[in-house]
């Protein structure tokens, strides 16, 4: 039944990529800055990271430039909370083309997951500019970038597909959005680093797919850190979970999006 | 040739607890907790938008479907299309579907006109190759060559129309859903449409065209489907669908001839329609009307008080809703200076009625000379004008041949030396 799932789906694949192009143009339409929006979110908020979190309230970096720091953890965070948003959204401001075509419905929030990887794409060069500026130099972990990108595409997507399901049936869900995502923010090692945490609460934040996958996002580029595969390893056993269960929940409501949006 | 459309016992069920129902977590979650154990009832809640609706269509025919609104013709064609998905029976289409529900599904007004060709043509189902090859032809369909890199927000309506159904008209789909697009746009882009759809009767595709448009529907279509409550009422040649179709329509209109029982209505009341007479040359009312007879059109009418001033005005609709002509009191200059309260009646004679075979659809107002709106039925009585021979040559009266006639004389102005009579 996957397998048929995924075979409509290739057959749709070239609406998928009209629709990714189309939300990548429409972003960046009559901007006046264009592309460099992708760029300004994630490179401000470690600005002011390193300000407040950095400098005021002392936050250790374990080693490493703060900015860096916060900088590589914020990149894939970025994509994420962005594609969350959108994916979570997309069936609803899609409404009219629910009601009047037919395409797979995951289209959607897939082409949502998607549309941010162009934007991650020109912020990665920031990165690079950043360790360049710290005198850190790239070793072959960041060729494990794009490998990394597959778990966190499909822990977006897995939430995305839930998100954007339960959004048609309750609109309120709208709103939990962005609360979803801020606290996501807080429960990640982002702004700090794991070893400030408690053996107990170490646990905790283990427990979040996203510890693991943005842990090795940065240690996969800086020198002083090594992957820690065994807890990438639980957190993309978690990811494939509500990846799965995402798909699940989506096809099982899908039938009635038409009736209910 | 075996059957590219079967539809088996279709029903559809929509609960209008569905339309009603919790649609914020929070109510979910304030009902599970206040009622845990007892299921939401929206069980009892329910319509059936459409109920054992069973039928087939071959490859290449061109079927009509027409209803009255509400009666369940949109949710069939979003059924076959997939959008939504039976309560019970079946549905089963062969061949590549392409589902016309809307026109300009999926535009972007950001986008210039070039990507939303693209964006739209593939949310129709064509190929990216597909629209490359018929790109060319798309915008000389819709006359939008110099602004094809303008967004579209800069497009008049009539623009944005007309490059939507561009795309459109140029999908090659085995078989095609269409649901009233014709019902927008002005008299020029109809008539595109209506060829477009012609051509792909031609062109052997298998249509199923849903509107209210009779005349379009006995145009291209050979077979329709009246559907009626939900249910098939009527499945076969398309003429003979639509006469059945049009006289249960007019039936309940002809009982207007007494006005009395309308209740929608505009205008304030103060004075109302009560009835309509056509009386022929001998005096004597009568419902058949000929092109080219004198009629007297009655009006009965009832005055709650004194009106000053008042204006009848009559208004006849050809059956495509063009405004054939106005006669009103104003216009042709009676002035009626007051009106006792009570009944009355006034009479407009109509010397020839110049109008070709047809049914017209009669509008009536009243209103005051200072602008008050006394009354106001849109469309209340359906006039059929039967042929007659006004020429005298037994031709040249028919639908074909236009709406109004003129009545007149040829001369040829023939051999030197002949001089034209009438100069």
């Amino acid at each position: 039944m996957f397998f048929a799932w995924m075979k409509e789906f290739w057959e749709y694949r070239e609406l998928f990529f009209f629709l990714v192009w189309r939300d990548v143009k429409i972003r960046y339409k009559q901007t006046v800055l264009g592309a460099t929006w992708a760029i300004i979110q994630p490179f401000f908020m470690m600005i002011i990271f390193t300000l407040f979190f950095g400098r005021m309230a002392k936050m250790p970096s374990d080693g490493i430039p703060y900015p860096l720091f916060s900088y590589s953890a914020l990149l894939p965070w970025t994509y994420f909370s962005t594609s969350v948003s959108l994916s979570g959204n997309s069936l609803i401001s899609g409404a009219n083309l629910v009601r009047k075509v037919y395409f797979p419905r995951v289209a959607l929030p897939a082409a949502s997951a998607f549309s941010g990887l162009v934007d991650f794409s020109i912020a990665f060069f920031i990165l690079l500019g950043l360790m360049f500026y710290y005198h850190v130099t790239p070793g072959f972990g960041l060729l494990l970038w794009p490998v990394l990108m597959v778990p966190l595409i499909m822990l977006a997507l897995g939430i995305g597909m839930i998100l954007s399901s339960l959004n048609v049936k309750y609109r309120d869900i709208k709103y939990a959005i962005p609360f979803f995502i801020q606290a996501l923010l807080f429960v990640t090692p982002i702004i700090y680093p794991t070893s400030i945490a408690t053996e107990r609460l170490r646990f905790l934040l283990s427990l979040n797919p996203l510890t693991g996958l943005i842990e090795a996002f940065r240690a996969t580029i800086l020198p002083t850190r090594e992957v820690d595969w065994r807890l990438l390893g639980f957190s993309v056993g978690i990811t494939l979970v509500i990846f799965v269960l995402g798909a699940v929940y989506f096809r099982k409501t899908e039938r009635e999006f038409a009736d209910v949006i | 040739m075996s059957s590219v459309i079967v539809v088996e016992n279709l029903s559809k069920q929509y609960s209008l607890g569905m339309l009603k129902h919790e649609t914020m977590l929070r109510e979910a979650v304030v009902n599970l907790v206040k009622h845990p154990f007892t299921r939401s009832h929206r069980e009892k809640d329910t319509i059936w938008a459409l109920k054992n609706v069973s039928f087939e269509v071959e490859e290449g025919e061109v079927v009509g479907i027409i209803g009255r609104n509400g009666a369940g013709k949109s949710t069939l064609l979003k059924l076959l299309s997939r959008i939504t998905y039976p309560t019970q029976g079946r549905i089963r289409v062969r061949g590549k579907v392409s589902s016309l529900l809307e026109v300009g599904t999926g535009f972007h007004e950001e986008l210039t006109g070039r990507e939303n060709i693209y964006l739209n043509g593939s949310i129709l189902g064509m190929k990216k190759r597909e629209i490359q090859s018929k790109f060319d032809q798309i915008i000389a369909f819709a006359g939008v060559e110099r602004f094809v890199d303008t967004p579209i927000k800069r497009y008049s309506t009539g623009m944005t129309l007309r490059l939507a159904f561009a795309v459109a008209a140029h999908l090659e789909p085995d078989v095609l859903f269409v649901d009233e697009v014709l019902a927008v746009g002005d008299a020029d882009f109809q008539k595109k449409c209506l060829k477009a759809m012609d051509d792909l009767r031609v062109g052997g595709r298998t249509v199923l065209f849903v509107s209210h448009n009779m005349s379009a529907i006995e145009n291209l279509c050979p077979r329709a489907i009246w559907i009626e409550g939900g249910e098939i009422c009527q499945n076969g040649e398309a003429k003979d669908v639509i006469r059945a179709y049009l006289s249960l329509f007019a039936d309940a209109q002809r009982s207007g001839h007494d006005f009395t029982k309308i209740e929608s209505r505009g205008g304030n009341g103060m004075v109302r329609y009560t009835g309509i007479e056509f009386i022929d040359a001998e005096g004597r009312p009568n419902n058949l009307v000929r092109c080219g007879d004198e009629v007297r059109v009655r009006l009965h009418f009832h005055a709650r008080e004194e009106i000053h001033q008042p204006h009848f005005g009559v208004m006849l609709y050809s059956d495509m809703g063009t405004l054939v002509t106005t006669f009103s009191t104003w216009a042709t200059g009676l002035d009626v200076p007051n009106l006792s309260p009570g009944d009355g009646q006034i009479d407009f004679k109509i010397d020839s009625l110049n109008l070709m075979p047809a049914r017209y659809y009669v509008t009536l107002w009243l209103s005051s000379f200072g602008g008050v709106k006394y009354d106001h039925l849109d469309h209340c009585v359906a006039m059929d004008v039967e042929p007659a021979d006004p020429y005298g040559t037994g031709k040249g009266m028919g639908r074909n041949f236009g709406i109004v006639y003129v009545t007149g004389k040829w001369t040829y102005g023939g051999a030197p030396g002949q001089k034209l009579a009438g100069r």
